[in-house]
């Protein structure tokens, strides 16, 4: 084969995204050297100030980022379990199977914000059907306005929205196994909780590493729904790293130290997410 | 043991069901309330609890002039923004993913896997890393406010996503056809197109999908980028929730604004059942 083919056919996208990339991360990093504000718009050269400022004297960007940890951890792990019991269920033949693997498909082709706009009356104080309902037990939480209910609010909308994503993707892996261990456990009269135990997790593991990867690297840019549905609020209460950069950079102009703040938070996801799935790696595929 | 085992994974998904189901009976009986089926407290049943009435949805098409909310125009953007994005994303993604998978590239320590993590990676930049830098540029030449720019972010939200599932795709696809189609006389890009490309339709479909979803569900970078001139539908329905929220009309641009993708769900569940989806994820 002649060779120069093959660049023909990588090179077109690869540059393209090379191209629409390579200046926005260069210009975050110029722009993170610079006290661009909306008083004084433009790059000049401050140094390690933002990044100073942002380690030494900003509390609320690393409780930000707690409160995000928080929140994608617990909703990938919620995800991860009701993903994997439905697809579990909806794997082998029960009644209507494609009916429910549709059903369960549709929250994630709805947009989050929008949905969110619903869930927001949904969960409406006085007028919505979640406290109506509840008062018959006589409690009415304060779904968006206490700040620790606020953010399990957070997490019922979020595992709503992407658990069909999670069960779309270990649905795929469960049908993609190979048939032959399943015979060998139907043989051996192996009971459903040990066939799942010792068949079809291990054989999901590596699936399962994937999924979870994939939904924390999308978790972890939570910011739509919290705009919505709380606006970071009560306080600061639900507030996540994207949210608060947004807030410095895009509402009070200070790009100079939203810049700073966002290389930070990129090279920290880099990390973390590289760690996780080293650590998950390692758990889940011991033998 | 197995009538228990049973019995709980029938519980299990009516449950989830109805949790699934909840927010759109309530946002389709919401739509067709009026403020005092709203605000008076909360209504359930349509005749019983409340007399319903369709001027929610009567004002998706009024004008803006007579007190309308007109999500056409944003609609019709929308559905532009997202298929041109898609439309780019597949063509150029599939076109890299066709020589990740059939060629070998080596420069320096930088491999095909390496190109590929680096393709797929892009998902891992937060949205708001992209939009600061984003808003300064376009506004430097003139393209912030405008579908343009749009389109350009977007291919970068996308291509990641049709890489990924192409390359995995091809990969399935057996060398040998395109080795025969080349000893047949056709040159590399004929072995493509009308050998490689007319197999690859499944992939083709799921990769078109999936960025399909996540062009229309996209909200941040139509939130930031664009303002007046430019709206596309979900900035328009999140601008809804303002002061005095009509429940009403919101709700019935929301259910009219995720209806499309429920046609969506169903060629995926298709293709899923099919077994074409099973390889992306490895």
């Amino acid at each position: 084969m002649n060779f120069k083919h093959k660049y023909f056919f990588l090179f077109p996208g690869l540059f393209v995204l090379i191209g629409i990339l390579i200046f926005p991360i260069i210009f975050v990093v110029r722009l993170s050297l610079s006290g661009w504000n909306s008083y004084n718009p433009g790059l000049d050269y401050i140094g390690l100030e933002n990044y100073i400022r942002l380690f030494t004297d900003d509390p609320r960007f690393w409780e930000s980022f707690f409160r995000l940890s928080f929140l994608s951890v617990t909703t990938v792990i919620l995800q991860y379990v009701i993903g994997f019991a439905l697809a579990h269920m909806v794997w082998k033949d029960i009644k209507f199977k494609r009916f429910f693997r549709v059903l369960f498909l549709v929250p994630m082709m709805t947009t989050p914000v929008i949905m969110t706009v619903i869930w927001r009356t949904f969960f409406h104080e006085s007028l919505g059907p979640v406290n109506d309902m509840l008062s018959i037990f006589g409690v009415a939480p304060k779904w968006l306005t206490d700040p620790v209910i606020a953010k399990f609010t957070v997490i019922i909308v979020e595992v709503w929205q992407w658990t069909p994503f999670m069960f779309l993707l270990l649905l795929a892996g469960l049908l993609s196994l190979p048939k032959e261990p399943f015979l060998a456990a139907a043989i051996d009269g192996a009971s459903p909780v040990r066939k799942f135990i010792y068949v079809t997790f291990p054989l999901m593991a590596p699936i399962s590493i994937g999924a979870i990867i994939i939904r924390l690297i999308e978790a972890s840019k939570i910011m739509d729904t919290v705009y919505v549905l709380t606006s970071g609020g009560p306080g600061t209460s639900t507030e996540t790293s994207s949210f608060y950069i947004f807030i410095k950079g895009l509402r009070e102009f200070q790009m100079g130290y939203a810049a700073s703040m966002s290389f930070t938070y990129l090279i920290i996801m880099i990390i973390s997410l590289t760690i996780i799935a080293k650590v998950l790696t390692k758990l889940l595929l011991k033998e | 043991m197995n009538k228990l085992y049973i019995f709980l994974k029938y519980f299990f998904i009516v449950v989830w069901t109805v949790f699934v189901v909840a927010p759109f009976l309530w946002a389709l009986t919401t739509s067709f309330k009026d403020f005092q089926s709203v605000n008076g407290g909360v209504t359930y049943i349509p005749w019983v609890d409340f007399e319903p009435n369709l001027e929610g949805w009567k004002v998706l098409i009024k004008s803006p002039a007579k007190g309308g909310v007109d999500i056409i125009e944003p609609y019709f953007n929308s559905l532009f923004v997202t298929c041109t994005a898609s439309l780019i994303s597949i063509i150029l993604g599939t076109l890299s993913a066709y020589a990740l998978s059939r060629y070998t590239f080596k420069a320096g320590f930088v491999k095909n896997n390496d190109i590929t993590f680096f393709f797929i990676s892009q998902r891992i930049m937060p949205p708001i890393v992209l939009s600061i830098p984003f808003f300064l540029f376009l506004s430097s030449i003139n393209l912030l406010d405008s579908l343009t720019g749009l389109i350009v972010v977007y291919i970068v939200l996308l291509m990641p996503i049709a890489v990924w599932i192409m390359v995995d795709f091809f990969n399935k696809v057996p060398r040998e056809i395109d080795e025969t189609a080349l000893i047949d006389g056709c040159n590399p890009y004929q072995a493509f197109l009308k050998v490689v490309l007319p197999n690859s339709i499944p992939g083709l479909i799921v990769a078109g999908m999936f960025c399909i979803i996540f062009g229309w569900i996209d909200f941040f970078f139509a939130f930031i980028l664009t303002f007046t001139e430019v709206q596309l539908l979900p900035v328009k329905i999140v601008a809804l929730n303002s002061s005095v929220t009509p429940w009403w009309s919101l709700s019935a641009s929301a259910l009219v604004s995720v209806a499309p993708l429920i046609i969506v769900a169903f060629i995926v569940e298709r293709y899923l059942s099919k077994g074409n989806l099973s390889g992306a994820i490895k």
